[in-house]
């Protein structure tokens, strides 16, 4: 087993895996963190997005020692307290999802694309997000929900 | 399993080389954890290189850049001088995946994996890259085009990694492209890769590097092509010669992505597609 020490949302966290536990599995099944979702496991839906040092990567494919000193962002840290997001609030407003397994990734990802791009076009909309996989809502609502938010961000900023 | 993170490649050299059963190297893991989930690889010993000091960098070197084994497409795009001497490298390298693992790929994992169907590989192949070997012999530089031996085989001995890509100054006058071919427009593998890297004189090609993917169980760098565009302007004869030659070099097996034929002819196709705008890049 193997100690590591880390940071998730901002909070010092300690946990112990077997090296062969992904980031994921250490965020559900020992941290309780369960926003992040495993539609796959090998990369290729993007359920599982979470940031290491403010780089979107898949969880899935972290091991959770490498977390080792990194700042660990997920969904459960996007909220202030009882305060929606704008990203997250937007998705609500536009029904931007239906089962809603893939919406933490989504936002997740949507979050960092904003950081970097405040201003983007729908195209790079959506070559971002081509790697999270929504068997819902067909994603027109998604990328809608998402310029919307980067309108209102921008005019909030 | 073991995991270890050593902190210089001289410990991750002895540590590979004291493993008695299957070690494996762990770059960005967007090849290696998919391994282990299948089941496909099951290591006894993971030595992740990311903590190496330098790994993440990339310097400026004899007019050209190398590029630290754990660089990641984010990072690499992220360097605008290295795009703009080599945009058909970068380029290739960003095809890879989605946002989520170019946040982690390497070009070192891609080349090490090598896949017939590796983007990067092409293009650092027309590009002339090499990859600094270390192991316990000491260092050695090694032509990209001599890493990748058959589908998912390497010619690098147990024990050795690779601690850096170098790619070589561009010069005046030069320019590359890489372009694929997938049914899709992103998450996709390669039916047909195919880059090209050039220099002018004037408005004729001065040199030139051809090399193909997936057409063959390696990577290719066919000779003949480039030959077929050296000292021309890129005229009508000169870009059929070229697709000729490149169809010609491939030795593609049929899959579901695409037959023998369709493989073949595409490869000419992209081969004349990647030799313009690479021209035109060099016309600056
Ligand atoms: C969803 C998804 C989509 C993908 N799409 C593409 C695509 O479009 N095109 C494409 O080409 N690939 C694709 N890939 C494959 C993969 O992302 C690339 O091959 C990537 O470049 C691998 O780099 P890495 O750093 O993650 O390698 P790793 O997984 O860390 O390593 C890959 C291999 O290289 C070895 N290795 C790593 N570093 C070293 C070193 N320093 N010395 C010696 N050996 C080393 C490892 O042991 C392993 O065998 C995709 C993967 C996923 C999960
Ligand atoms: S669970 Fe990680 S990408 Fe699908
Ligand atoms: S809402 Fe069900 S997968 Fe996206």
């Amino acid at each position: 087993m193997i100690h590591v020490t880390t940071t998730i949302n901002g909070d010092e966290t300690e946990f112990v895996c077997d090296p062969r536990e992904t980031l994921l599995d250490v965020l559900r099944d020992r941290l309780s963190l369960t926003g992040a979702k495993e539609g796959c496991g090998t990369g290729d839906c993007g359920a599982c997005s979470v940031t290491v040092d403010g780089t979107v990567v898949c969880s899935c494919l972290v091991l959770g020692a490498e977390a080792e000193g990194k700042e660990i962002g997920t969904v459960e840290g996007i909220a202030t307290g009882e305060d929606l997001h704008p990203i997250q609030q937007k998705f609500l407003d536009h029904a931007a999802l239906q089962c809603g397994i893939c919406t933490p990734g989504i936002l997740v990802a949507t979050k960092a694309l904003l950081e970097k791009h405040p201003d983007p076009t729908e195209t790079q909309v959506r070559y971002w997000l081509a790697g999270n996989l929504c068997r819902c809502t067909g994603y027109d609502k998604i990328i809608r929900a998402v310029m919307d938010a980067a309108k209102d961000m921008r005019s909030a900023a | 399993m073991q995991y270890q993170a050593p902190d210089s490649f001289d410990a991750a050299v002895t540590l590979l080389n004291a493993e008695q059963g299957m070690a494996r190297v762990l770059a960005g893991g967007t090849d290696v954890l998919v391994q282990l989930r299948a089941g496909t690889v099951e290591p006894d010993l993971i030595v992740d290189i990311k903590r190496i000091p330098g790994v993440h960098d990339i310097t400026a070197e004899d007019g050209g850049w190398r590029i630290g084994a754990a660089v990641s497409g984010v990072e690499l795009n992220a360097h605008a001088d290295l795009c703009a001497d080599w945009p058909g490298v970068a380029e290739a390298h960003d095809l890879i995946g989605s946002t989520q693992v170019q946040g982690r790929a390497t070009l070192t994992g891609n080349l090490c994996t090598a896949s017939p169907a590796a983007d990067s590989v092409p293009a650092m192949v027309a590009a002339g890259a090499t990859a600094r070997v270390q192991g316990s012999n000491g260092t050695r530089d090694v032509a990209v085009e001599a890493v990748g031996t058959g589908p998912f085989k390497v010619s690098l001995a147990q024990g050795e990694v690779i601690t850096s890509i170098f790619l070589p100054a561009r010069g005046a006058n030069g320019g590359d492209a890489y372009l694929r071919f997938i049914p899709r427009t992103e998450m996709d593998i390669a039916v047909v890769g195919a880059a090209v890297s050039l220099t002018l004189d004037g408005d004729k090609v001065a040199s030139a590097r051809v090399s193909l993917g997936a057409v063959a169980p390696t990577v290719l760098l066919v000779e003949g092509a480039a030959n077929a565009i050296i000292g021309t302007s890129l005229d009508d004869a000169a870009m059929d010669k070229l697709a000729a030659t490149a169809s010609a070099a491939c030795n593609p097996i049929s899959d579901k992505r695409g037959t023998v034929e369709f493989r073949t002819k595409i490869a000419g196709v992209l081969a004349k597609r990647a030799a313009k705008i690479a021209y035109d890049r060099a016309k600056g």
